[in-house]
């Protein structure tokens, strides 16, 4: 059987001073992820999962259920409070042979790395979309600028062969190409999350991590990204992770999902099973409200 | 009153009849301050293009006026050292000067415009055009020492930045240049890369300039006195410009343009405009090296 490209164990992140009854009085059988004792927010706790290549995995939940801090942490955006992820080998990070010892199939914890070492991780082999472009783009510089500054980062020196790219790129995700050198201020917010796409897919990445994408576009726009993304993932053999509070979005593109309430992972498991028999009240009352 | 004057009479001893400014240790600052800015300046010499924090003194000119660069020249020189001091290229520059009659005041040093005989040279935006030894210093005075700022206003960003050599966006910025004008567009203080690593400002001497830094025999001292930093490039280091495969960096262009004091072709000139006659001419930026081309065409 295919092994994991990463294993995720444990992922944990608080905001606040913590006290020792934090974990215990929070979560959703309490209804709170705020700490009644100490008042610190138990974002994300003990996360585990298995992420394959070329899957697509869910991630359901209402808002501030922990969903967009998972890919926060797992883009090394902030740092974890606790819990391990580890790289199967065949994903090669370039000049990073140092974090997997000989033998063995799984690299270091990588949130132990350097930030230096995360950079690099993050620029071989991840890949990001927010919801919000702003968060993803530099609004002021021209598209094909923002896709060259992943290609920078990597390494590029020569601007012929990273407009060339930057070009393919914008084709493939349907921006007109002559539009390259405009800034995504300048264009629709369809338009600017298919820039993003496009930045996302510009270092090759393993990874994708897709926060919300569609939340905020009309059905005719939401239906083209989908799309996309559809594609690009079997073209690419993308590994996505898909963060919603859609089951429409999690339905057409994840084969797995998992439902997050009050940071806690409250169900897991192939999504058709969870959309037709959800076993936790939580999930039967989003499903029910849904569908 | 003259500064002459002045530190006479705030002397507690009367002035003796001593061409040196009295009641002040010999090159002005103290030498606990001294110690410090040599201390910095071993560090960056150790870390090249690294940018040294140092408390930067007070000195009897303002913050601004090349308060970084007079520290690292008091902090060096000897008795015996010879100075040149230039601004722009001029060594009778009103700064230029000044800052000349104020070392010579508090160390006793003997003052030159010939760079090849000074030893230590102290300039604001420019380097010599003849080529220097490894025997002597260039001491640049540098008024924005992060070449990233253009790009991060933050500081705690910029450090975080030269520490995990995340260059993207300064090259970004090139990238963008280049998409827009065709080529890049900045004119002074051209980012570099010394020794494979830091991203570096070089003061904002002119392009002309920039490949004089590249396996030099000199030392090159940079002090940043408002904004506290120090850094170096010692001899023998790689510098290099910022430059993409398919748009080299080049220097300014004066082909076809001739000094019209001494007849240098093959210098940085400054193009001054004569209002009366309604003609462009060019001169020498270097004066020291314009002087001498010139006194050796009038002594044939």
């Amino acid at each position: 059987m295919q092994q994991p490209l990463i294993k995720v164990r444990g992922l944990s992140k608080r905001f606040g001073a913590g006290c020792e009854l934090c974990l215990s009085s929070t979560g959703p059988d309490r209804e709170s992820n705020v700490c009644p004792h100490c008042g610190s927010v138990v974002a994300c706790n003990d996360v585990s999962f298995d992420l394959y290549r070329n899957e697509a995995l869910g991630i359901v939940g209402e808002s501030g259920s922990g969903k967009s801090t998972l890919v926060r942490l797992l883009h090394f955006e902030w740092e974890a409070g606790g819990g391990t992820v580890e790289l199967h080998r065949t994903a090669i990070v370039p000049a990073l042979d140092e974090i997997f010892t000989d033998g063995a199939d799984y690299s270091a914890n990588l949130l132990g790395l350097s930030p230096f070492q995360k950079r690099q991780v993050r620029n071989a082999l991840m890949g990001i979309v927010y919801q919000n472009p702003f968060l993803g783009l530099r609004m002021q510089v021209s598209s094909g600028g923002n896709i060259a500054e992943r290609l920078l980062g990597a390494g590029w020196r020569n601007i012929g062969a990273m407009r060339k790219r930057s070009a393919e790129l914008l084709e493939r995700t349907e921006i007109p190409v002559e539009r390259m050198d405009e800034p995504p201020m300048n264009f629709s917010g369809g338009m600017q999350q298919r820039v993003q796409i496009a930045k996302a897919l510009s270092n090759n990445p393993l990874i994708l991590f897709l926060d919300e994408v569609t939340t905020g576009l009309d059905l005719s726009v939401q239906a083209r990204v989908l799309d996309l993304i559809r594609s690009i993932r079997s073209e690419f053999n993308l590994s996505l992770l898909v963060v919603s509070h859609d089951l429409g979005v999690i339905n057409l593109l994840c084969q797995r999902t998992m439902v997050m309430k009050y940071g806690r992972v409250v169900e897991a498991g192939l999504t058709d099973q969870i959309l037709q028999d959800p076993q936790h009240r939580y999930t039967q009352l989003l499903v029910a409200s849904q569908l | 009153m003259q500064m002459r004057e002045w530190l006479d009479h705030n002397d507690a001893r009367p002035g003796e009849d001593d061409d040196r400014a009295t009641g002040y240790p010999f090159g002005f600052m103290d030498e606990g301050a001294k110690r410090e800015v040599r201390r910095s300046i071993l560090k960056a010499v150790a870390i090249p293009g690294y940018q040294v924090p140092y408390g930067s003194r007070e000195m009897p000119i303002a913050r601004g006026w090349g308060t970084g660069g007079i520290q690292i020249t008091l902090s060096l020189v000897l008795p015996e050292d010879v100075l040149k001091v230039i601004d722009q290229g001029c060594d009778g520059s009103v700064n230029a000067v000044n800052i000349k009659k104020f070392v010579q005041a508090v160390a006793d040093v003997e003052i030159t415009t010939d760079t090849r005989s000074a030893t230590v040279i102290q300039t604001r935006h420019r380097i010599p055009e003849e080529p220097m030894t490894a025997e002597q210093i260039l001491v640049l005075q540098v008024p924005y020492p992060e070449a990233l700022r253009e790009v991060e206003p933050s500081e705690a960003e910029t450090r975080r930045m030269h520490a995990e050599a995340d260059y993207s966006r300064m090259w970004l910025f090139l990238y963008e240049d280049i998409v827009k004008y065709g080529e890049i567009s900045i004119s002074y203080r051209f980012p570099v890369t010394v020794n494979g690593r830091y991203i570096m400002d070089p003061s904002p001497i002119p392009r002309w300039d920039v490949p004089k830094l590249h396996m030099a025999d000199t030392l090159f001292l940079f002090g940043a006195g408002r904004e506290k930093r120090i850094y170096a490039i010692p001899p023998h280091t790689r510098v290099e410009p910022l430059e993409f495969e398919d748009h080299l960096f080049r220097v300014e262009d004066f082909s076809g343009k001739v000094c019209a004091r001494c007849g240098a072709s093959d210098t940085f000139m400054d193009e001054i405009i004569d209002n009366e006659a309604g003609e462009r001419l060019y001169y020498c930026s270097d004066s020291g090296y314009c002087d001498k081309r010139y006194g050796q065409c009038n002594n044939h």
